[in-house]
């Protein structure tokens, strides 16, 4: 499998490390529910098909991509900055 | 079988040199000739048998000339060198080798495990399944019955014998990129290869054999006016001297991962008598290609029959090639067996090159009369609607039984004749090699027309040319790889340009095999050769409910040998399907598993044989061996674990270290530490959400000690982490939790916290770390110390100060592991060893001792410092009593979690000490328990951290006990059974020297 | 049909003519006591011990594909209980007396062979982590042997013991009784005892979607040979492996502590006995025993990014081989014949999930990482024991469902709630 990261480009996926689903968002700081980080950390869709990833180029920028990759073809739809995803996570 | 070399001469021998060349097989000097195969040089030689099935034991010869083969396996090589079940296919010849027959004993001509034939029928597929369950009906005792059985069954199994010395050869590895890879030189490949090269792409070429040319090397048919393997010669040159092309033979491309990965192994030197040493033997290519054109071409396929596994029954487009390539007849007298036209084709051929054809018998009544025009000039005895009923000979073919055949109904007739001949050349059609797409998911198609299936739609950027994608014959070859080079550059977004296809003279035949892929005359039909299944055993299957492709495969093992069922899975499945009156296309196939061939182990490794991993060494690494210290690898470092002296053990080495840093002042490498520069307007507010305690407010020249969670809750890692100005901090880790940590505060910076003004940097390997411990330590520093008070009050307890040492820029922290006096001293790593010298020298007149990582886990110990034995991911601060460094000011990582109720139960596992009560080493990995050594209760908790303490005068531990924080005070054991060990210790706590900390605050 | 040496005989001598199916191929009945999702090893056994020891043999298992299509048919056949925590030692424990009579259980030889499993270590540091794990084993009642460098050279005459070796072998944890089975007669061997005892097996039928009253689950709906079906239930147990997202989705469960990865395994050709047990390397991930065959059958590490694809990249397979030949150098000429990948069901502790619910009438079996061959006998009985009694066993009682939320993860690595790091 190959990832274009956006600063370095296309690359090989064992130049990054895998981090997991961009969907599950921590609560925010002032937020105490046990609940809501509950969620965060436990609760995962775990979708076959697209899957909306966090890969970080450990082995390059270290930066955090958000990656939109087929589950089931492996087919990777997209390679995007984490800044402005996360922003607008906000 | 009793091959034997033709006459050499034009078209005849075109692949043999005159060089005589000897080698051994089964302790016997033979002699070949140079390009011969180890198969082509034993069939000239008259050799028949060359090994002996799987399950029966039967004698098998020669079947196939290339990596399909079933039955000729053999073993190469003796002592180190030794490698089992190498197809005698695809040996190149050369002066010496050595080659055994294997699975036979005690040779190969009579092998007494033979005796499975006689229980033939009851050694039928699923024949495990059924017995050996052992008397009664219940039980281990049974189990063991089965156990007892399975040791000769396994000895039984298994092919040749591997060896168990290392290897000594090694192996290497490529990265290559390039436009389109090109997989295959036959027709097809070589057309594409030109017209990607020329049309200006990077491009890959590989072949399996060792000269291009596929099928085109053993073809009587011309192209642009030439015969076809001078023009595969000619376009082999041209590529090769074209600086675009990479065309590499003896490479086999393997498997097919994911964005149009390939690895292709090439074999190096593998055909060399005697390779260059500094050559790896193989060398895997990493390929990642933009598009690829897959040219792999087709395998013929066998039709089934009774006797069908005698040596000298063989594929007949192998007999060819054996005939015209190797200039060897495969048998004095050669049948040919056929289902489509090839069979006469190759009947032709050899004839021209001097084998004798007796026969062509064809299963089809309707043979087009240009085919039938064929045998007059091979004088062959024509039999059409005809089958081989049976085969006489009972180690070698002597003759076959031939039987009137209806096509329609499958039928044999009464009426049979007997003819005479040693070799029995087959043709039943042709399978199309879409292994390396069907392993990426592509689903084949059965194609009724041709009998064959074909690869299906692309999942990734490839293109199929040739006999693969089902353009059989030289011109529709030539046309599909011309045309999949054009696809394939578009692909690689290059210019398409024109194509050009050249001209064929030759035989326009039909492909297309009449649908005939077994004669049930009743006698044992073997489908898949190497594995001993037969159709019986395919029926048996349909009839116990195993009617899955899959679960055939299973079942039987048909097409799990080593050849992985190239020249058996299509007819496998065929009568299959006719048992369960279904057609093919509705049986379906398995899916292909990668690799194509089997591949070497060691060329999977490729450099990492006998590297596995880069060692991580500090600055001080060559000091540390100088002295003769301990090396121990702590994952990927090497550390000194103790610096013992003449005579030593690891344990009074460190108990001597210990003493002498308590007593007076040691010095340690501790570079391994993780660090991590952390700067930004935020850094401040990001260390705060980071850790459980504050760093906010931490003052500019100071360190503070702090604690990580998951967001679990749980304890993540520890360090220090220093302020060394308003906007910038060091942080410290543990060893182990580098990279981990790293990635951790990256999370949090890029995804979680995006808006904090932060940067973070890994300087692990940046700062070279020494710290110098015990009362004698301030001594220490205050002698080489420049540009720093380094008083108590000029430089406190957690301060941070900037200074020189011996010109070298250094910072100083005042931190304590060991609970003593004690200073780390961070330089530049390149100056590493020149800061330890100057340390080492300042330290002499107080009688500096080196420590290695046993005194420095042995001071934490007796301190009550937790480390990764006790941060073993299982834990929380309450647990490790340690509650006091979680702030309730401020919201964390982990904060939320960390108050579930499960977390404050009084039975948790909770950091204790122990000591022992008896002088009895706790030795490590003991449990905690109330009861006696033959009968010691459950498990309360466990020995983490255990060591002998100079201080207490006794063996201590850290534990983890259940309710551990109230029972100070308890008598108990520790219990050791894996180490036969037990003895009475007493629960303390586990601040065991200086609670109040007034040595490391002196 | 009752297999034995004396059947195989007197079926030889008529041409093996006489064997019948070895399970039915039902049509289903539009009503069961109990629905089991999944043909695999975890479903099949469940039915087994349903009908046999709870004595519900109203049960259809239904599966998409072929039976035993999934990981039981994927994996690499190692059977042990060498666990460190007392949930999982108990439990494998049990699934390891189980094995030892299941050949005479089910009347099939699945061909268990307590061979030895052995872990190695490679510093001092993590001989005292195996000798906690082998006193946690022993103190419950559970064989195992610290054995020292000469010790594990003795065994397995191949390794790599040399002082030089980048990670020297210090010793080994092992646990005697523990070793492989066949892992395909396991799945044909409980279908075919389920099968007699009047269990339903419906292969090529696709759970399609659930029958709900209310919130209930009551049955499902089914394509069958391209037919919509329902077949209706009291009680509907999930044992799907990597596909329980995709099943729990359709009953309105849209997120579980679940992630499915690809794991892949390997196999070699076949050669003579070359190493007689089952063999981890300490310093990384790897784990090598040799099938009857005489194949090497090895594997690692997942291919650590979600998928739901039965197939890996090149990575794993570098990984894995030079792992397994810095341990054993003398493997290195031999040759890798076949690959293949199975989807596990990775939870956030690396621990298993056998529980009712999480909807009524529904049960669900799952979470089991890449350790769920061992484990398939106990599986199927705690998940039989639990849907009988709508409550679990002793045996399966830690293993529930909302255990991550209140803070009780089974964590053996420590590694955290990070599916792919387990």
């Amino acid at each position: 499998m190959r990832l274009t990261c956006p600063y370095c480009g296309s690359r090989d996926h064992q130049e990054f490390t895998y981090r997991g689903d961009a969907t599950a968002v921590r609560p925010a700081l002032n937020n105490t529910s046990i609940d809501d980080h509950n969620a965060y950390i436990f609760d995962r869709s775990n979708p076959d098909g697209v899957h909306q990833e966090l890969w970080n180029h450990t082995s390059g920028c270290r930066t955090h991509l958000v990656v939109e990759r087929n589950t089931v073809t492996h087919e990777v739809l997209s390679c995007k900055p984490v800044g402005p995803f996360a922003r607008k996570l906000k | 079988m009793s091959g034997f070399r033709l006459n050499l001469r034009d078209g005849v021998g075109t692949a043999i040199g005159d060089k005589s060349i000897q080698f051994v097989f089964d302790g016997k000097p033979y002699r070949g000739r140079e390009g011969d195969s180890l198969a082509s040089a034993l069939m000239a030689n008259g050799v028949s048998i060359v090994g002996r099935s799987f399950k029966y034991h039967r004698p098998r010869g020669i079947f196939s000339a290339g990596s399909e083969e079933p039955n000729a396996l053999v073993t190469l090589h003796r002592g180190a060198r030794r490698e089992p079940n190498i197809r005698a296919t695809e040996v190149e010849l050369y002066d010496g080798l050595t080659a055994r027959s294997q699975n036979r004993w005690p040779s190969v001509n009579f092998d007494v495990m033979a005796i499975n034939q006689l229980a033939g029928s009851a050694f039928s597929a699923g024949f495990y399944y059924k017995t050996f369950m052992g008397p009664g009906r219940r039980g281990h005792k049974a189990t063991q019955f089965w156990w007892f059985c399975e040791q000769f069954i396994r000895r039984a199994a298994g092919l040749g014998r591997g060896t168990n010395l290392p290897d000594p050869d090694h192996y290497g590895r490529m990265n290559a990129y390039c436009d389109i890879l090109v997989v295959g030189t036959g027709a097809a490949g070589l057309a594409a290869a030109r017209r990607a090269a020329a049309g200006g792409a990077r491009v890959i070429v590989c072949e399996e054999r060792a000269v291009a040319g596929g099928s085109l090397t053993s073809l009587p048919d011309y192209i642009d006016g030439e015969p076809a393997r001078d023009w595969a010669a000619g376009q082999r040159d041209e590529l090769s001297a074209m600086d675009n092309v990479t065309l590499l033979t003896r490479t086999t491309v393997q498997s097919y991962f994911d964005d149009n990965t390939f690895l292709a192994i090439e074999r190096v030197t593998d055909h060399q008598a005697r390779p260059a040493a500094a050559t790896p033997r193989q060398r895997a290519w990493n390929i990642r290609a933009r598009s690829a054109v897959i040219a792999t071409g087709a395998l013929e396929r066998p039709i089934v029959f009774a006797g069908n596994d005698r040596p000298g029954v063989m594929l007949a487009d192998a007999a060819r090639r054996y005939a015209v390539e190797f200039g060897t007849a495969p048998g004095r007298a050669v049948a040919v067996f056929t289902n489509n036209d090839t069979g006469w084709l190759v009947a032709r051929d050899m004839a021209r090159a001097g084998v004798i054809v007796t026969d062509i018998i064809d299963v089809r009544t309707d043979v087009p009369d240009e085919i039938r025009a064929i045998s007059e000039e091979t004088r062959a005895a024509v039999s059409t609607g005809s089958a081989i009923r049976s085969v006489k000979g009972a180690r070698a073919v002597s003759g076959a039984v031939i039987a009137e055949y209806n096509e329609m109904t499958g039928e044999l007739g009464e009426t049979r004749k007997t003819i005479a001949c040693d070799c029995i050349a087959v043709s039943g059609g042709w399978s199309p090699v879409f292994h390396l797409t069907s392993q990426q998911g592509g689903k084949p198609v059965w194609e009724a027309e041709l009998q064959a299936f074909l690869p299906g739609e692309p999942t990734q950027n490839w293109h199929g040319a040739g006999a693969m994608v089902g353009a059989f014959g030289l011109r529709a070859a030539l046309q599909s790889g011309d045309k999949a080079a054009g696809a394939a550059l578009a692909d690689a977004k290059l210019r398409k340009g024109r194509g050009h296809v050249p001209k064929v003279e030759g035989d326009a035949i039909d492909y297309a095999p009449a649908p005939v892929f077994e004669i049930n005359s009743g006698g044992k039909s073997f489908v898949d050769l190497q594995h001993d299944v037969t159709a019986e055993d395919v029926r048996l299957a349909h009839r116990e409910g195993f009617v899955s492709v899959e679960h055939l495969k299973r079942y039987t093992t048909l097409g799990m040998a080593t050849d992985q069922g190239k020249t058996s899975n299509v007819t496998g499945l065929a009568i299959m399907a006719a048992a369960s009156d279904k057609a093919i296309a509705d049986t379906g196939t398995t899916r292909f598993r990668p690799p194509y061939t089997p591949v070497t182990l060691g060329a999977l490794a490729g450099e990492k044989y006998g590297h596995l991993a880069a060692e991580r060494l500090t600055p001080m690494h060559d000091w540390h061996v100088e002295q003769d210290a301990h090396m121990y690898a702590n994952g990927p470092w090497l550390r000194p674990e103790s610096y013992n002296l003449p005579g030593e053990t690891v344990e009074q080495a460190y108990i001597r270290e210990t003493r002498l840093v308590r007593e007076g002042v040691g010095i340690v490498d501790v570079s391994t530490l993780g660090k991590i520069d952390v700067q930004g307007p935020d850094a401040a507010e990001f260390l705060n959400r980071i850790y459980t305690n504050g760093f906010a407010k931490l003052p500019v020249g100071k360190a503070r000690y702090g604690l990580m969670l998951r967001e679990d809750g749980f304890l993540f890692d520890d360090g220090t982490t220093w302020r060394l100005a308003e906007n910038r901090y060091l942080m410290t880790t543990t060893t182990a939790g580098a990279g981990r940590v790293m990635e951790h505060l990256e999370y949090y910076r890029d995804f979680v916290w995006p808006n904090l003004k932060v940067a973070l940097a890994s300087v692990s390997d940046e700062w070279a770390g020494i710290a110098v411990a015990g009362p004698k330590s301030r001594a220490v520093l205050k002698a080489c110390v420049k540009g720093c008070d380094v008083s108590d009050k000029g430089l406190p307890f957690m301060g941070v100060r900037d200074a020189t040492i011996g010109g070298i820029e250094v910072k100083i922290a005042r931190l304590s592991f060991s609970g003593e006096l004690a200073y780390e001293v961070y330089c530049g790593s390149h100056h590493g060893q020149s800061l330890w010298d100057l340390l080492f020298k300042a330290g002499e007149k107080h009688n500096i001792v080196p420590y290695g990582l046993e005194a420095l886990s042995t001071l934490r110990i007796e301190k009550g410092h937790v480390a990764g034995p006790e941060l073993n991911g299982r834990t929380t601060p309450h647990d490790l009593a340690l509650s006091g460094m979680v702030s309730s000011k401020k919201n964390f990582v982990g904060s939320v979690l960390l108050q579930r109720e499960t977390f404050s139960k009084a039975d948790r596992l909770q950091l204790v000490a122990v000591k022992s009560l008896d002088g009895q080493r706790v030795s490590g990995g003991s449990h905690l328990v109330s009861g006696s050594k033959d009968n010691p209760g459950r498990s309360q908790g466990h020995v983490t951290s255990p060591c002998y303490s100079p201080e207490l005068g006794c063996y201590i531990s850290l534990a983890m006990l259940e309710g551990g924080s109230a029972r100070h005070g308890e008598k108990m054991f520790f219990s050791n059974p894996v180490r036969n060990k037990h003895g009475a210790v007493e629960v303390i706590s586990h601040h065991m020297i200086d609670p109040t900390g007034g040595r490391m605050h002196g | 049909m009752r297999y034995s040496a004396f059947a195989i005989l007197k079926n030889a001598l008529r041409g093996n003519r006489d064997w019948t199916p070895a399970w039915r191929k039902p049509e289903p009945r539009s009503n069961y006591d109990v629905i089991i999702i999944g043909g695999g090893g975890h479903g099949l056994s469940t039915a087994f011990y349903l009908a046999s020891v709870h004595g519900i043999t109203n049960v259809a298992v239904i599966e998409k594909g072929y039976l035993g299509s999934g990981n039981v048919g994927r994996n690499t056949t190692i059977v042990r209980s060498n666990y460190r925590l007392s949930a999982n030692s108990a439990f494998y424990e049990k699934s390891m007396d189980l094995w030892r009579e299941l050949s005479q259980t089910l009347n099939y030889n699945v061909m268990f062979s307590p061979r030895g499993v052995l872990n190695l270590a490679h510093t001092p540091g993590q001989m005292d982590t195996h000798a906690e794990r082998g006193n946690q084993m022993r103190l419950m009642g559970v064989r195992s042997e610290l054995l020292d460098r000469d010790q594990v050279a003795r065994l397995n005459p191949g390794l790599d013991v040399s002082g030089s070796a980048r990670f020297p072998v210090h010793g080994g944890l092992l646990q005697p009784d523990a070793g492989n089975a066949r892992h395909d007669a396991v799945a044909w061997g409980y279908a075919r005892a389920a099968d007699q005892l009047g269990v339903d097996i419906l292969e090529n039928t696709e759970v399609v979607g659930f029958l709900k009253e209310g919130d209930k689950i009551v049955g499902v709906e089914t394509m069958r040979h391209g037919e919509r079906g329902e077949i209706r239930a009291r009680k509907t147990g999930v044992a799907v492996a990597g596909n329980t997202g995709r099943v729990m989705k359709m009953a309105g469960v849209d997120k579980l502590p679940i992630e499915s990865t690809v794991l892949q395994a390997f196999v070699s050709e076949s050669v003579k006995p070359i190493i007689p047990t089952v063999t981890t390397f300490g310093a990384g991930h790897l784990y090598v025993s040799q099938s009857d065959k005489g194949g090497l059958v090895f594997g690692g590490n997942i291919d650590y990014y979600n998928s739901y694809a039965q197939r890996g990249n090149l990575p794993v397979w570098e990984e894995v081989t030079s792992e397994l030949i810095a341990m054993f150098p003398n493997f290195a000429r031999l040759r890798l014949l076949r690959s293949w990948g199975g989807i596990m069901d990775m939870s956030m502790d690396g621990s298993p999930i056998i529980t009712t619910g999480p909807l009524p009438g529904m049960y669900l079996n799952a979470g089991w990482c890449y350790g769920g061959f061992k484990a398939t006998p106990a599986s199927g009985w705690c998940f039989a024991h639990t849907i009988a009694n709508d409550k679990p066993h002793a045996f399966n009682e830690a293993f529930t469902l909302d255990r991550f939320k209140q803070g009780n993860p089974i964590d053996e690595l420590g590694a955290g709630p990070t599916p792919w790091y387990h």
